[in-house]
């Protein structure tokens, strides 16, 4: 039975300081490479005759804004059945260059995963047989699923970022009114509401 | 070149183009669904198929970066809208297994009734519209009483029939009453003979069996290549099945067989599907009998107590303080949940329904993605048609059972 330690210690024999950052949110193995690196690694775990990870169950984009020089994520969950074990992949790349090798020469299910990540997150997927938009329209020119754009429309302050923990525009108590902020007035009203 | 002395005299220039482009949907009585296939034919025979999907594409992923996970919920029965129960639950056990939640095996048991109640109505309508497909309208109009059936005990579970939104984080919001009990009792009795019936109508007819046996066949390397889970997949030949490789729900409890196939056919498919609902029908009355092993206080639990994530009841909210200050904190949704990444997945309709959720410490998930097997196993629509009838690719395109909202997300 194949064990999370053991697909460690293979993949640091094969690639060693290539593939780092091995961690086991709720006993699912993951871990990260260089981009350059994906197809290799993937290659490795399909072919090995002991890890076999030859079910793509899912691919997908996450963009982190604030990460300089690796925005962009795409992780592979790989599945091997035989020994009924997951793993998932990450790789990370720069917004301003998002070219990723892809993965369909291995996976005919990297297909139309891979167009919804080009057109969601614009991931350049290099030598995808038919890198085009698959829910969208043809006619959109930005990747909706970034961070900058936001979902709700400006005038909805209850679905601000800050009601959601992260900061945020809204800024309440911030507001200037007749008396400056809500916060000054009811400093000088002793406490009590202004409004 | 047509020459002067035929007796027919085409017109200029039909000679040169020897195939047909044809336009099945995007809203097209075959296609059960808004998306459309554009197949380039050559007389009756499909040379190339291209799909167009996302004529449903209500971004989803994207909303739910905008929501605490309580408003998520009605937001998944619009993927798989024939077995929304499957997807709601799928995406409780996601944010239990986030929030570290233990939830009472009555409260898994009578998920697990439910979800295979949903099993069953998924298949029901695949089954009954492959045989309307192949002209065979009986066997849909039969089996139809039996899914209004099965939607009155979803009605009083949770209130409503197609979106069920059933279920909170935790369990459910009020316990199952007696009348739910008493249709799923009159399903239990009733169905089966129904459902043998309308086998004996199809498994063994000529007719069926012609339009079916070797209609779009997929072997086992291509359907895993593929990413083909579910029904689809077992009826391939490969016996995988979340609720045995991964147990959720307690699944673990249950005796029951994972059906396969061998050729990857719409017949195959066919059967495959039947016999689920058979094996559904088994599990449904395992677990209603552990229900009923509950006693007293026992069978009084329907949720876990999770005072963060589940609703207290109105009688406690007007006169508790600490129940009124949880239903505001989680109506207003200010309850930070616990930084970290998911995977979980359940057997859905279709197939491996899987939610990978990131949390980032904030009220609603960071990012989710949901593994929808219709978008994943349909982009194999065109190898499966590729030199087929047209007739074909309209079986095929039911017995795949493909649902646009699964596949639109």
């Amino acid at each position: 039975m194949l064990a999370n330690e053991h697909i460690k210690q293979r993949l640091i024999e094969k690639f060693a300081e290539q593939v780092s950052n091995f961690t086991e949110p709720f006993g699912m193995l993951t871990f990260e490479a260089p981009k350059e690196m994906n197809l290799k690694v993937l290659n490795f775990l399909y072919d090995d005759s002991e890890l076999k990870f030859q079910f793509l169950t899912s691919l997908c984009g996450v963009h982190y804004p604030d990460q300089k020089g690796r925005e962009l994520a795409i992780v592979y969950h790989l599945h091997n059945l035989d020994d009924n074990i997951r793993i998932r992949f990450k790789i990370f790349t720069d917004i301003a260059k998002p070219d990723v090798y892809t993965a369909t020469g291995l996976f005919s299910a990297a297909n139309w995963l891979e167009r919804e990540t080009y057109d969601f997150y614009g991931v350049n997927f290099l030598g995808h047989p038919n890198l085009k938009r698959i829910l969208n329209v043809d006619e959109m020119d930005y990747f909706p699923m970034r961070k900058e754009y936001p979902v709700e429309e400006s005038t909805r302050i209850d679905k601000d970022d800050e009601m959601f923990g992260r900061g945020g525009t809204f800024g309440y108590g911030t507001e200037k009114t007749d008396h400056g902020t809500i916060a000054e007035a009811e400093k000088n009203n002793e406490g009590r509401p202004v409004l | 070149m047509p020459t002067t002395d035929q007796h027919i005299r085409l017109p200029e220039g039909s000679i040169e183009r020897t195939t047909t482009r044809l336009n099945l949907g995007p809203t097209h009585p075959a296609t059960h669904g808004v998306f459309q296939n554009i197949l380039e034919m050559d007389g009756e025979k499909i040379v190339s198929a291209e799909q167009t999907i996302g004529y449903v594409h209500r971004a989803i992923e994207k909303l739910a970066e905008r929501r605490p996970l309580y408003q998520i919920t009605p937001l998944t029965d619009r993927l798989n809208y024939c077995s929304s129960p499957i997807n709601n639950i799928g995406w409780h056990t996601t944010c239990e297994k986030l929030l570290r939640i233990k939830v009472p095996k009555r409260v898994d048991y009578l998920r697990i009734i439910l979800m295979e109640l949903a099993r069953i109505a998924d298949h029901l309508i695949c089954n009954s519209i492959v045989g309307v497909d192949a002209g065979a309208y009986t066997g849909f109009l039969y089996l139809m009483q039996y899914r209004e059936l099965i939607y009155e005990i979803w009605e009083q579970v949770c209130g409503a029939r197609l979106t069920t939104n059933i279920g909170r984080i935790g369990g459910f919001e009020r316990n199952f009453n007696n009348i739910a009990f008493e249709k799923l009792e009159k399903f239990l009795k009733e169905y089966p003979p129904v459902l043998k019936e309308f086998e004996n109508l199809f498994v063994r007819n000529r007719i069926f069996m012609d339009r079916t046996i070797g209609v779009g066949p997929i072997s086992a390397e291509r359907a895993l290549n593929y990413g083909f889970t579910g029904p689809n997949l077992r009826a391939a030949g490969v016996d995988y099945d979340v609720r045995v490789h991964t147990p959720y729900c307690s699944y673990e409890d249950f005796d029951f067989k994972i059906p396969v196939g061998t050729t990857g056919d719409c017949y195959d498919r066919f059967l495959v599907r039947e016999e689920e609902q058979w094996q559904s029908l088994s599990i449904i009355e395992q677990a209603y009998e552990k229900v009923q092993e509950f006693k007293g206080a026992e069978a009084e639990v329907y949720h876990a107590d999770v005072p963060e994530y589940y609703l207290p009841s109105k009688e406690d909210v007007y006169t508790k303080m600490e129940a009124l200050i949880w239903h505001f904190k989680i109506i207003m949704g200010e309850i930070d949940m616990p930084a970290g990444e998911v995977y979980h997945s359940v057997e859905g309709g279709n197939g491996e329904l899987g939610y990978y959720l990131i949390s980032d410490g904030g009220r609603a998930p960071y990012r989710l993605q949901i593994r929808r097997p219709c978008f994943i196993y349909y982009q194999a629509y065109e190898e499966l048609v590729r030199g087929s009838l047209l007739s074909d690719a309209i079986i095929v395109l039911s017995s795949l059972n493909l649902i646009a909202g699964e596949m639109d997300g």
